[in-house]
């Protein structure tokens, strides 16, 4: 009967720790799309800084993932580099410099896409963000948001991004847009209603000297 | 509702007049019963009020008792306590010297046994003159002075008795000296006994200081249970100085603390992981919070083994064995800890230096970042304090025991001010809705002033008439 007793009380006890520890709410993922196509593969070097610092502010058990966008971007196929951070401070920073390494890499060998499919990078992102159970999700789009798709690919389908902020980083004037600027802010009109749209937030940043805003979700 | 509904005439004035009118009119006639109404309601609340401070004022009074038995009751173990260790002291000081006393007595007997044989020895009597000294005066007292064989004789005999005297002399200096070697010999014996009877004498005189000390002790201790207004002032005012002193040294305490927690928090993430969250709190900040509790604990149950707290009355009543025991464990248990301290601190030196590796290199610089020569000081403070602050945490079992019984008294006097504020309160609600009854039976008056100025006119009439109609009649 003693026995029977303990065995509750430790299964209480447990259940009660179990109930009570939780990581799911204060971590944060980050899923980051870098725009290959054309010209815009010299920004490249601007999203390595970017890459940088979001990893010098994530912590032990946040999520960080870095994809390109290209003719096809939704694909786990162009996921560069991802990672949970471990526990442990010490092994999360291993992983962070192994992820530095591997984006320098994928930034050196990067060759130019035709097409810019920024949908399909977004579907994907809200994927992984989704299933990697986040409490803080954020997509950073670096990219000047120019969607150029390959004929037959389908991407006027709705956004569902509850629960997300969505950040364009870097969003350069194309030379069209020299010519008649209502096409850039139509452009960025455009995304910020999609986003919306699908009760995500919009935000965007074209200062990289202050990318703070990332992190003060 | 519409305002139109109380307009009597076109005019809102008018109307305001009429409605005024009707108003004093329904006020006169209700005048009498509304006074009493007003007066029977502020009188209620002033009773209600009266009752309401009684009723604090007989709490103030039992929590005052209270509080007073309470401090006599600590007051009375205290001097009982500090009774006690004074003849602990007493106790420890007599048995001490008692102890010693049998070789005392030995040492003091054998020096003063030293002393009566050289007294004796010193006390022997010089040798006498020789026998045949009277056969020369014999001799010397013949009466043939004149002739030339008696002063041959006497000559002769002169030479011995000078020689024999010579001798005497000889030997009586020798059995001075003698003598005097043995008084020489006597002082060291004199200063020995001197030496013990001084040492006697401080033992003496520390009894006696110890015993005026209690004597003053037991006077307190005296005045607290015969519960002298005197012997409670000066514990009250002993308990609230003691509760400040006791609140600031907790104080520091608890910024040793926090010190203690900065330095073991980051690394215990290490140790138990750094995103896990019980209760909106990290983990690792909860383990080193543990870890702090539990030297504190530590340090309480090896202050109270040692009986120098008394919070945990089950401590104290342990046999000296399990009591001994138990200081052994928590101090086993404190060193363990203070050691894992130490090691987290050195972990987090490393940690940093990791972390500062890692940002070094993401802001694109070398992994390899400029070590100072210095480090090893911070590193070496670090695990410094992370050894002793455990240690030193173990002492904040004195003020807080100081704490807890000073607050006691500290919240009963702050509960008898406020009930006595209260009950000041009480009271002041009481006459203020006593006096607002007749203030407002006379403003009441005031807007009916012209009725009852008619009213007046006409009484004052009618007691002229009837008095007028009385003089008649009289005549």
């Amino acid at each position: 009967m003693k026995t029977s007793i303990r065995i509750i009380f430790v299964m209480l006890a447990g259940l009660l720790l179990n109930a009570c520890s939780d990581k799911g709410p204060y971590t944060q993922g980050v899923y980051m799309l870098l725009d290959t196509s054309g010209t815009y593969t010299k920004e490249l070097v601007q999203a390595q800084r970017v890459i940088n610092y979001v990893l010098s502010k994530v912590k032990p058990g946040d999520t960080f993932a870095v994809a390109r966008v290209d003719t096809a971007s939704f694909s786990e196929k162009n996921i560069v580099h991802k990672q949970t951070f471990e526990d442990r401070p010490s092994m999360a920073n291993q992983q962070k410099r192994a992820f530095r390494d591997s984006i320098d890499k994928f930034i050196k060998d990067v060759k130019p896409s035709a097409y810019t499919d920024i949908t399909g990078g977004i579907l994907q992102a809200v994927e992984y963000l989704n299933e990697a159970k986040v409490g803080q999700k954020t997509i950073i789009i670096f990219s000047d948001l120019k969607e150029e798709l390959k004929a037959g690919f389908v991407r006027n389908i709705p956004l569902q991004l509850d629960g997300f902020r969505v950040i364009a980083l870097n969003v350069t004037k194309l030379r069209s847009d020299n010519v008649d600027p209502r096409e850039y802010l139509d452009r960025l009109e455009e995304w910020k209603h999609k986003v919306e749209a699908g009760g995500g937030k919009w935000q965007v940043i074209n200062d990289m000297e202050r990318l703070e805003p990332i992190f003060e979700g | 509702m519409s305002n139109s509904a109380f307009m009597i005439v076109e005019s809102a004035f008018l109307s305001g007049l009429i409605w005024f009118a009707i108003l004093v009119v329904v006020m006169y006639f209700a005048r009498p019963a509304a006074h009493r109404g007003i007066l029977s309601i502020t009188r209620l609340l002033h009773n209600a009020m009266r009752l309401t401070a009684l009723s604090v004022m007989k709490a103030e009074h039992s929590l005052q008792e209270r509080n007073k038995e309470v401090l006599l009751a600590q007051g009375r173990e205290a001097a009982e306590r500090i009774i006690e260790r004074e003849f602990e002291r007493v106790d420890a000081t007599v048995r001490k010297d008692l102890s010693e006393y049998p070789g005392l007595h030995r040492h003091l007997s054998e020096e003063i046994t030293n002393i009566d044989e050289d007294y004796k020895q010193s006390a022997e009597v010089p040798p006498n003159p020789p026998g045949w000294v009277k056969a020369v005066e014999a001799v010397a007292n013949i009466p043939a002075k004149d002739d030339p064989m008696v002063g041959n004789i006497l000559e002769d005999i002169h030479n011995s008795l000078k020689k024999a005297n010579n001798n005497s002399i000889e030997e009586f200096r020798k059995a001075s000296h003698k003598r005097h070697m043995y008084l020489k010999d006597m002082m060291p014996h004199w200063r020995k006994i001197l030496t013990v009877l001084g040492q006697v004498d401080k033992n003496v005189n520390s009894l006696l200081e110890r015993t005026k000390v209690i004597d003053r002790h037991m006077d307190d201790y005296e005045n607290i249970v015969r519960k002298t207004q005197r012997s409670e002032r000066m514990l009250s005012s002993s308990s609230l100085t003691q509760f400040f002193i006791a609140a600031f040294v907790l104080a520091i305490a608890v910024g040793g603390a926090v010190i203690n927690f900065n330095l073991i928090a980051r690394p215990m993430s290490e140790m138990v992981g750094g995103t896990s969250h019980i209760m909106g709190f990290q983990t690792s900040q909860i383990a080193a919070l543990v870890i702090i509790l539990v030297e504190v604990a530590m340090g309480l149950f090896m202050m109270e083994s040692m009986r120098i707290t008394r919070l945990f009355p089950i401590i104290s009543a342990l046999n000296d064995k399990l009591r001994v025991r138990m200081i052994w464990a928590s101090f086993t248990i404190l060193l363990i800890l203070a050691s894992v301290e130490a090691g987290l601190a050195f972990m987090r030196e490393l940690l940093m230096q990791e972390d500062a590796a890692t940002r070094a290199v993401l802001r694109g610089g070398e992994s390899e970042i400029v070590q100072s020569s210095y480090l090893w000081i911070t590193t070496a403070a670090q695990m410094g304090m992370g050894f002793i602050l455990p240690f030193a945490l173990t002492f904040v079992a004195i003020p807080l025991e100081t704490f807890v019984h000073s607050l006691r008294t500290v919240l009963g006097v702050s509960g008898v001010a406020v009930l006595r504020s209260l009950a000041w309160f009480f009271r002041l609600l009481g006459n203020i809705s006593r006096h607002l009854g007749t203030a407002l039976v006379s403003i009441y008056d005031i807007i009916l002033f012209i009725p009852l100025a008619i009213e007046h006119a006409v009484k004052g009439k009618q007691s002229s008439k009837g008095e007028r109609t009385a003089k008649a009649g009289t005549f």
